[in-house]
Order: structure tokens, then C-alpha cells, then sequence
């Protein structure tokens, strides 16, 4: 299974890519694995804000539909507008072109909380 | 045996035995005894067939109707003519005795059914997209509030005073305890206030509903509405009647976002109130929200052309509490009847009805208005319109109804300022000869 080594994970299988006070998160190979073909991603609004633990993009695949919970809270700095036209992107390339959203993080305490690649790996083994 | 519950004794017993308690009375103990009916019910005695239907019969030939009586009736439900292949086609069995009928290997011809609707119902609207039907006009209203509220995440909806009260009736209980404000636009000459309007928008607000013709008959202008709103946020929700679409120009080329509406007037009889039907459209951006089932053209195994339900994501059954809504079925007879009745009469047959309505209705109104002591109270309208009478209505309209008119529908149950007004909606099925019956009527009455 294909778990990078340079991000953080949550046990609901997102990936987040810290670089400064800008997350970038995404779903696990993992998880596209599971949900099967997407087919429509419903994205937030750049500028809105959550808190940790708020769904801020829905994914559908073919016969289900799995909320993303943001592991942090902050502001939506960009989103992926590629997912519009191409959502299967996050089948072919979960980590890198299927990203979902950047936000501002607002309280790295909270990045604590995540996991390490090892963890998660082990979490899903 | 009781007479009208089919166990016997001994089979009562069996079934009490089985849960542990000695007698009915030991299974109804929980309800509180002031609650309880006492005594015997006054039930007659049983009867044979024959008498039953005799009883039936005599009944029903006591009832006043669209049969018995010229009806100028209106206010959501109208008495258009129905042609007889409407009502032959969905009595099919293939139509209609199957419940849920979605499975696409078996349903191909109610699946091409709905496409067709939807596909009538959109050209009509002048929308991107609309669903296989909801309940009725009411219950599309309230649901196009909620999406409104779910696509903007806001949660307040203005409401003009002009839509039909009933309706804001249903709405206000279909999204109570779901975190959505009413608020309500003031009138001015009969429709919707510009610039109250105006002054109520904000940040917060989800939707504008308007009702184009209102409730009241008058023609809201729709495309000043969408100008006042600048916030390109809110969503314009337009609630029309679908006969009116015909020489109206389509909501959807007025700026409005979601469409709902009755769609009673297309081959459903009034039928004292329903079953009816509700239609809903709206533009590209809100496909993924919509409510309700949708039918899609899709290919089968062979490359045919064939029929399935589609974006089946938004639905209960995959997305569970954050479906776009409890619907899960459509009326799917309704929609069949608004099908074949627009396939019946066609662009040019449709068009021809809605200005039969809209050429008789300004004929009455004319005639109304030269009686002393009458006004038209609704300034621009298409087939209905506010009468104001030199006396209260309830009164002018009883006697009406002894003389074989239903005179329209008094408007002082909605509007308690309105004690003399009348509310009369004329369809291409009144004659002129029926008309001026009623004028004479009228003047008559008043001399």
C-alpha cells in the first residue's frame, strides 16, 4: 500500500501536507481503493472557514459517498477546480494531481493529533 | 366474529396468550383512560353489496361538482378538459398497477416515460434540468427552499405575500426544526413590493420565492426581481403554473434558479384536492442538490439507446441523513398524465389552451367590471383575477353554487382584510354562453 513517508494521516484516511501554515489534504490510496471510481467531488468555497472535524468536501463514487472531515481548523486557501471536469484524478494520483483542498491552519497544536505514516500504515494492515 | 374485524375469539386469545398478557384490555392499559372511547361504536349493521353500493351511489349523486356546476374555481387546481386518451394510456396495467417501478432491465417504457416529462417539463421552464416529480406544487416549494438554503449554506428565504398562503402553509411545517426563516416581501398593486424587497435582502438570504401568476392572479415581473438582486448567491425561486408557460416567457430566461410549480393543469383531474403532482427545474449549478428521482438516457449492453435512474448519490439510500432530501419516490402516475397530455396536445395545442384561458378570462372580467358595485382588483393577470363584490363573498358565494356556479373562491379565509373578495380563474372549457349565465347571474343577484 502506498503510504508516503512525508505526510501526516487521520484514521478517517486523509493525507495532509504541511508546508508552513498551509495544509494541503487529500484522501489515501487507501481510501480510493475502497470508495472505487469517483465520479464528483462537491467542494467548499475558497475563504470559508471550519473547525476541526467539519465536512468540507463530499466524494462520490459510483455507489457511495464518503464526507471529508478536515483534521484542522482554518480557512480554504484554494481548491482543486481540475476535480470539476476530472474527479477520477483522485483514483489514478490520490497523493499528487487528486488533492482536494489547501487551507490556513489556524492552530498547529492541532497537528499533534495526527499520524505518522508508520501509524498508518499499521492502522490499515 | 366482530362484524368488522376478521379474527375470531380463540384466534384473539392465541395472540394474546403469545405476547403474555391475559386480555385487550392488559394491551391498551398504557393509553390513559380519558382518552379512551367508551361505550359501543355506532357502526350499522352489515350489509350486502348491493346495498352498499346503492348507499355509495346516493351519496356521490348528492355532491356538487365540475359535473353539476359551472366552476370558475381556481386558487392551485383548475378544471381544464383532460382528453380521454389521458386518462386511457396511464390506466394501462404496465403503468399502472407498479409501485416503484425503477428497476431499469424491467421499466423501460415508465423510465423513457419520466425522461420524456422531465425533458417537457425543462422546455416549458426554459431550465437545465428537471426531476421525475414531487408531491404537489406545495411540497416542490418547500423543497426548493431547502435546496436553496443547502446551496448557499445560508439560511433565511424571502417569501412574497403573493404566494398562495397554502402553500407557505406546507413549507413553514416541511422545513420546521431544519434551521430555515421565513421571511415575508409586502405587496404593492398587487404584487410583489420592488423595493421592500430590495431593502430585505442581505447576506443571510438563501432564496426569493415569487409566484408568477401569483396567487392573486397578477403577473409578477419577474426579470425586475432578478435585477433588484445582486447578490448572484441567492437563489430566485419561481413558483408558475405550467399552463401559463405557454404564452409566458420561460422562467429560466428571467434569471429564475430553481422552477416549481402545480402540475395539476396538465391532464390531472382536480379530484377534490389531489392525488396531484409537483414539478421541479433548476439550472446547471444545482444538479448535484436537486431532490427527487431523475430518470437519464444512457446506452444498454448493446449500445441501444435505453433509460436509468442517474445521479442516485444524492438520494437516502446511498447518502443516508445528508441526502437531498426524504423523497424517494416520485408521482410517478401524475407525471405520466402531464406527459401524455402534453404529447397530446402538442406546442401548438398548448399554446392554443393557454390563450383560450387567458382570451376568456379577460371576457368575464370585462363583463364583471361593468356591474355596479364590482371591481377587478388584480391589475395585469393571464386566466384568474380578484374580484371585489359590493357584499361579503361567503354569502354571494353559496348562493351561487344553489344557482349551479361556483363563483370562485372567497378570499377572506387566506386574507381576513379581504371579506369581499372573490378569486375566479376561468379555463377553455367555459363557453361564452356559460358566461354570460353567469353575468346575468350576477347582475340579477345585485339589482
Amino acid at each position: 500500500m502506498n503510504v508516503p513517508a512525508n505526510l501526516k494521516y487521520t484514521s478517517d484516511h486523509e493525507w495532509i501536507l504541511v508546508e508552513g501554515d498551509i495544509a494541503t489534504i487529500g484522501i489515501t490510496d487507501y481510501a480510493q481503493g475502497e470508495l472505487g471510481d469517483v465520479v464528483f467531488v462537491e467542494l467548499p468555497s475558497v475563504g470559508e472557514s471550519f473547525g476541526q472535524g467539519d465536512v468540507a468536501a463530499t466524494i462520490e463514487a459510483v455507489k457511495t459517498v464518503a464526507d471529508v472531515f478536515l483534521p484542522l481548523s482554518g480557512s480554504i486557501e484554494a481548491v482543486n477546480e481540475a476535480l470539476d471536469d476530472n474527479s477520477e484524478v483522485i483514483n489514478q494520483d490520490a497523493y499528487g494531481e487528486g488533492w482536494i483542498l489547501k487551507m490556513k491552519i489556524s492552530d498547529a497544536a492541532e497537528l499533534d493529533a495526527l499520524m505518522s505514516a508508520e501509524d498508518y500504515q499499521a492502522s490499515i494492515s | 366474529m366482530h362484524q368488522y374485524i376478521p379474527n375470531t375469539e380463540e384466534e384473539q386469545l392465541k395472540m394474546l396468550n403469545e405476547v403474555g398478557i391475559a386480555s385487550f384490555e392488559d394491551l391498551v392499559k398504557a393509553i390513559p383512560g380519558d382518552l379512551r372511547f367508551k361505550g359501543d361504536l355506532p357502526l350499522k349493521p352489515v350489509k350486502s353489496e348491493f346495498e352498499h353500493k346503492r348507499d355509495v351511489l346516493e351519496i356521490l349523486n348528492g355532491d356538487a361538482s365540475t359535473a353539476t356546476h359551472i366552476s370558475f374555481l381556481g386558487a392551485g387546481s383548475y378544471d381544464h378538459f383532460i382528453p380521454h386518451v389521458v386518462d386511457v394510456l396511464i390506466s394501462r396495467s404496465e403503468f399502472y398497477t407498479a409501485y416503484t417501478p425503477y428497476q431499469a432491465e424491467v421499466s423501460q417504457g415508465t423510465l423513457q416515460a419520466m425522461y420524456e416529462y422531465q425533458s417537457m417539463i425543462c422546455e416549458l421552464t426554459g431550465m437545465d434540468l428537471a426531476n421525475s416529480s414531487m408531491y404537489d406544487g406545495a411540497s416542490a416549494m418547500a423543497e426548493a427552499c431547502l435546496l436553496a438554503v443547502r446551496h448557499t449554506r445560508r439560511q433565511k428565504i424571502l417569501i412574497s405575500r403573493s404566494v398562495n398562503p397554502v402553500y407557505v402553509d406546507v413549507a413553514t411545517t416541511y422545513v420546521h426544526n431544519q434551521g430555515v426563516s421565513f421571511e415575508f416581501i409586502d405587496l404593492a398593486e398587487g404584487v410583489t413590493d420592488l423595493s421592500s424587497l430590495k431593502d430585505q435582502l442581505d447576506d443571510s438570504v438563501a432564496g426569493v420565492v415569487i409566484q408568477n401568476p401569483n396567487f392573486y392572479g397578477g403577473l409578477e415581473d419577474l426579470q425586475a426581481i432578478k435585477d433588484r438582486i445582486e447578490d448572484d448567491k441567492i437563489q430566485l425561486i419561481a413558483v408558475v403554473n405550467p399552463i401559463g408557460l405557454s404564452v409566458l416567457e420561460a422562467p429560466g430566461k428571467l434569471g429564475a434558479d430553481i422552477v416549481v410549480g402545480e402540475g395539476q393543469s396538465l391532464g390531472n383531474h382536480m379530484s377534490f384536492g389531489g392525488p396531484y403532482l409537483g414539478f421541479m427545474a433548476v439550472k446547471e449549478p444545482l444538479i448535484r442538490k436537486v431532490p427527487g428521482r431523475i430518470a437519464g438516457e444512457s446506452v444498454d449492453v448493446n449500445g441501444k439507446r435505453a433509460f436509468v435512474m442517474v445521479l442516485r448519490t444524492r438520494e437516502q439510500d446511498i447518502r443516508r441523513e445528508r441526502a437531498t432530501s426524504n423523497i424517494c419516490t416520485n408521482q410517478g402516475l401524475n407525471a405520466l398524465a402531464a406527459c401524455v397530455y402534453m404529447a397530446t396536445l402538442g406546442k401548438n395545442g398548448l399554446r392554443r389552451v393557454a390563450e383560450l384561458c387567458a382570451n376568456k378570462a379577460h371576457y368575464l372580467a370585462e363583463g364583471l367590471r361593468a356591474i355596479p358595485g364590482f371591481s377587478i382588483k388584480t391589475n395585469d393577470f393571464f386566466h384568474e383575477f380578484v374580484v371585489q363584490l359590493p357584499v361579503p363573498a361567503a354569502d354571494f358565494v353559496k348562493h351561487a353554487a344553489a344557482a349551479g356556479f361556483f363563483a370562485g373562491v372567497a378570499l377572506k379565509q387566506f386574507n381576513p382584510e379581504m371579506p369581499n373578495a372573490i378569486l375566479i380563474a376561468v379555463t377553455e372549457k367555459r363557453t361564452k354562453v356559460e358566461m354570460d349565465a353567469f353575468l346575468d347571474f350576477c347582475r340579477e343577484y345585485f339589482a
